[in-house]
């Protein structure tokens, strides 16, 4: 669900900073951290914005409404269904943050699995659980602003998202492949000089292509980029090497969800 | 070029350190090919063993191997995966800065009214010395020179740098299996008409007699340069071993052109079925345009700090297979793969003689190489051959 993106209707509000609200969803909080992480920057950020609501950061809580809302983790439960659309109605601007509040996460995988046959082997007390059949991206509940990518979010990308937002512009968060970030820092690619199977042609850009520039192939952390073409791209993981569960499994990670990884990992890459 | 210093000379391995140091003392950055994560990169040298003595290349579409040389040759390979763009054409660069100057509130005084004040980037330009420049790869910064300096609002930056550059060309003697630069006529020797003047040109030459360079100066500084190396007079055996290697090295190439008008064949393609079909195989990464020598696009960004008081413009390295790169208020003008493989094909080889007066390609094979499912721009351009004059059988 897009929501109004018209950069003229954010900036800096009259008066006082704006009030900025970080909130917690199913997610391992890995992304919160990347905002605590910003060691260099924190104190500007907090110069610039009142940390309002942030419990991963202290436990006391601002009242809304908030002019920023930074959201982390998937919906699975009908308690978070019910408090994201709080989330929404007291939040001028809604950004995701991660994997997990962009396309569902690794929390994910339970969508096409039985939930009721995890919760009798897992749990003890199954009928103490309440949880939904699915794990959804915040955009299937409330209309967003700005999604960012990541399992975890990139720290440069994030201050990028909140000096944007401050300065009423959009932010500079590029959607093409990882390709792109290894031409440029000067990496030697690893699919063609050495047959690596890497996720990297039809992965969004954002970590910096990290994990080629160490000799690794990409694992797509980033989800999908916004031009891919499985069908020809599925051939080349299986010419280096992956067989059809490789390939389901490389693409049932931290964007199982996402509708591009999902429609290529359940298509018998054989046929 | 006819006012080209015509000296001539052989130097040995010895020759080529003292190359890299004489270089390095008249204050330059020397750049050349080394072996780096699998492959020959173009980086900074210090040292001439640094050099990729012993090592080829095994090259296929979307493929790419070291190999090692019984022969001992640095430059019995070709193109590798970076090309002198990385430093004459950055893929990040600031273009200027700006600083929010505060108001006093006093509107009617021009001085204390609040202003932006504008600081372009004036980085001095590196002086470079590029090392091993392949004859196509000469074409290929000819090329950026006319599309970033030859028009009206010249890149003061390119400018400087290019400028500033030395140039050792190493004229080709091995070609590779995607290598076609004597169908777009940019090689593989250096007088084969390239448009761009060197300071010196080597031809490498490993025999019996030894391993050995023939040397000639193309410029003043070129001529001093190769006076401060240990050198002697060219010999005609090592002359004409060299002239032998590079005329072989034309009857090598791995890869052709269709002999036909590309730039016509381009014009009279534009609805041609083989784009749906390229498109079937295209990834969109955007590969080809990294690795292209003369692929220029770029992007501006404006980024602006928390305190929006500072703000920068970058400029960076931006493909026509990117979605964005034709994103207007209504969207995105290509959206199809087919629309963006096209455009590039079609500017590379048809409209670039349009735009700057000759073919934006080259015939290096990088394209071809580092691209991961191996897309053959020969092959696109044979197929689309074929498919015009099937069209032309038909009609008639």
């Amino acid at each position: 669900m897009p929501a109004d993106t018209d950069p003229s209707t954010a900036s800096r509000p009259r008066g006082g900073r704006p009030k900025l609200a970080v909130w917690k969803f199913a997610s391992c909080d890995g992304c919160q951290l990347t905002l605590l992480d910003c060691e260099d920057e924190l104190l500007g950020i907090a110069g610039q914005v009142e940390i309002s609501y942030f419990l991963e950061a202290s436990s006391a809580a601002g009242p809304g409404p908030y002019d920023l809302s930074l959201v982390e983790g998937s919906i699975t439960t009908e308690d978070d269904a019910r408090r994201i659309r709080h989330v929404r109605e007291v939040s001028r601007r809604l950004v995701t943050i991660g994997a997990c509040a962009t396309s569902g996460g690794i929390q994910a995988l339970r969508n096409h699995a039985d939930v009721t046959e995890f919760l009798s082997v897992v749990y003890a007390r199954p009928d103490y659980i309440r949880t939904l059949d699915t794990s959804t991206a915040i955009s299937a509940h409330v209309p967003v602003d700005f999604e960012l990518r990541g399992c975890p979010i990139d720290r440069g990308q994030l201050i990028e998202v909140i000096c944007a937002h401050l300065s009423g512009r959009t932010p500079d968060v590029p959607a093409h492949s990882v390709c792109f970030e290894c031409k440029r820092r000067g990496t030697v690619c690893v699919v063609v000089a050495r047959g690596t199977p890497c996720l990297g042609p039809v992965t969004h850009a954002g970590c910096g292509a990290l994990c080629p520039a160490y000799g690794r192939g990409c694992y797509g952390c980033f989800g999908p980029s916004d031009s891919t073409n499985f069908p020809a791209f599925v051939p080349l993981l299986r010419r280096d090497g992956m067989d059809t569960l490789d390939v389901r499994r490389v693409l049932s990670t931290f964007n199982t969800a996402a509708p591009e990884f999902d429609a290529a990992a359940r298509k018998d890459p054989q046929t | 070029m006819t006012d080209r210093d015509t000296t001539t000379a052989v130097i040995g391995k010895d020759g080529v350190d003292a190359l890299i140091s004489v270089l390095a003392g008249r204050g330059r950055t020397v750049v050349g090919p080394t072996v780096r994560d699998g492959a020959i990169v173009l980086a900074e040298l210090t040292r001439g063993d640094e050099l990729p003595y012993g090592w080829g290349v095994e090259l296929e579409a979307g493929h790419y191997r070291l190999r090692a040389r019984e022969d001992g040759a640095a430059f019995a390979n070709s193109a590798g995966p970076n090309s002198w763009k990385t430093f004459l054409h950055p893929q990040r660069e600031r273009q200027w800065t700006a600083e929010r100057r505060t108001g006093s509130g006093d509107d009617t005084d021009t001085d204390s009214r609040e202003a932006w004040v504008v600081v372009p980037d004036e980085t001095p330009s590196r002086s470079y010395a590029f090392l091993g420049v392949r004859p196509c790869d000469l074409r290929a910064i000819a090329i950026q020179d006319r599309v970033l300096t030859g028009g009206p609002y010249a890149d003061r930056a390119y400018r400087g740098r290019r400028e500033r550059a030395f140039l050792v060309v190493v004229e080709c003697t091995e070609p590779g299996a995607t290598c076609f630069c004597v169908s777009m006529g940019a090689g593989p020797g250096v007088d084969g008409g390239s448009d761009a003047s060197y300071d010196l040109a080597l031809t490498e030459v490993v025999d019996a007699a030894g391993h050995r360079f023939h040397v000639r100066a193309g410029s003043a500084e070129g001529a001093a340069v190769l006076a401060e190396l240990p050198h002697r007079p060219a010999d005609d055996t090592t002359a004409a071993a060299a002239r032998e290697r590079v005329a072989a090295a034309a009857g090598r190439m791995g890869r052709t052109m269709p002999e036909v008008d590309l730039r016509a064949l381009m014009r009279d393609s534009l609805g041609a079925e083989r784009w749906n079909d390229v498109a079937a195989r295209c990834l969109t990464c955007g590969n080809c345009t990294m690795v292209c020598p003369t692929c220029f696009c770029t992007s501006a960004e404006d980024v602006t700090d928390l305190t929006g008081d500072h703000t920068e413009r970058w400029r960076r390295w931006e493909s026509c297979f990117d979605l964005e790169f034709t994103h207007l208020p209504g969207g995105t003008v290509r959206s199809s793969s087919s629309s963006r493989y096209r455009q590039w094909c079609t500017h590379k080889l048809g409209t670039w003689h349009d735009q700057f007066g000759s073919s934006g390609c080259v015939g290096c094979g990088r394209c071809v190489v580092w691209c991961p499912v191996g897309i053959d721009i020969t092959e696109e351009a044979h197929a689309l051959a074929d498919e015009r004059a099937a069209g032309e059988g038909g009609t008639s």
